[in-house]
């Protein structure tokens, strides 16, 4: 068996972001190498993927994830996305990319106005992607949430539209915060750039209660990899 | 030349501070139906004609002050 190339993702920094380590640890983990990449950057490193971390980017002033619009790295990460360039986000990284127009959506306080910070079941709706590929459509995973603005909100044309697309890749079992028919994880229509409120790089060793992070991350890092081998 | 922007929750879009705004003011004796709770952004502005000014807001909002799809805004020029 030939050698994988161990594909090399970034991880964006914002000033407040607080899961960007846990998310290159749990990606290196998984068989990549990931880069740490500075806000301020307005060029993105060569890389296979990118990954917008959870945390408080720019203190959640404004709105969760607006000001990240004004970042210089967040051109490029345009300009990447727009080439079909995989694009994931984490909670905040979730927000950030409804905010910046990625992908469809915005996400609003949680309708019970508490933050929540607990496993939540996540049912699988497609396993034909990069982001879900190694999960099984229908299969159950158990993967932490801790947020206080996570509740997913699309108006009913654009519902439709995301159902119509099957842009919806992960639901909520018992939905924590409200968001709008259980949606936990959305792509854009290109299906190159996914965003969820749950994080899977903090669920990718069994000692600290699931390891389900990986079906997630592992998906990435294979669909990079495999990018690697059919540019090479 | 200084202005005010409002920014609103749309109708329909669940504002749980409101709610609990509401609910707060219920359990203190006043009597309100519904509160809505929105943002109050004051800028002070180069001296240019209100026109531009207003331009210039209105695509502030659109992106950056204000999220269209779940905020509406308004916007008030002052000097």
């Amino acid at each position: 068996m030939s050698e994988r190339p161990r594909p090399r993702i970034a991880v964006l920094v914002f000033p407040g972001s607080n899961d960007d380590r846990d998310a290159a640890l749990a990606l290196e983990r998984l068989g990549a190498d990931a880069t740490l990449v500075w806000h301020a950057e307005p060029e993105l490193p060569d890389i296979a993927a990118v990954v917008l971390p959870g945390g408080f980017s720019y203190g959640d002033y404004l709105r969760c994830g607006a000001i990240a619009r004004s970042a210089p790295v967040m051109d490029a990460v345009r300009r990447f996305a727009a080439d079909g360039g995989l694009v994931l986000g984490i909670c905040n990284g979730f927000q950030v990319l409804c905010e910046v127009g990625l992908l469809p959506g915005a996400l609003r306080p949680n309708a019970s106005l508490s933050f929540v910070c607990r496993d939540v079941a996540l049912r699988v709706e497609r396993a034909d992607t990069p982001f879900t590929s190694l999960a099984e459509r229908g299969h159950t995973l158990t993967i932490p949430v801790k947020h206080g603005e996570g509740c997913y909100f699309a108006d009913e044309e654009l519902l439709a539209e995301l159902e119509a697309n099957r842009q919806v890749l992960l639901r909520y079992e018992d939905n924590p915060n409200g968001s709008v028919s259980a949606i936990a994880g959305v792509t854009n229509e290109a299906g190159n750039v996914f965003g969820l409120m749950p994080h899977p790089e903090h669920a990718v060793d069994p000692l600290l209660g699931s390891d389900d992070g990986t079906f997630i991350l592992g998906s990435l890092v294979n669909a990079a990899a495999e990018r690697l081998l059919t540019a090479a | 030349m200084r202005a005010t922007i409002l920014v609103r929750p749309k109708p329909g879009i669940l504002d749980p501070q409101g709610e609990a705004v509401q609910s707060s003011l219920r359990q203190l004796g006043f009597s309100v139906d519904d509160a809505r709770v929105g943002r109050v952004i004051d800028l002070e502005l180069d001296d240019v004609d209100a026109a531009t000014a207003r331009a210039e807001l209105e695509r502030a909002c659109e992106q950056l002050l204000a999220n269209p799809l779940i905020e509406s805004y308004e916007i008030a020029l002052d000097g």
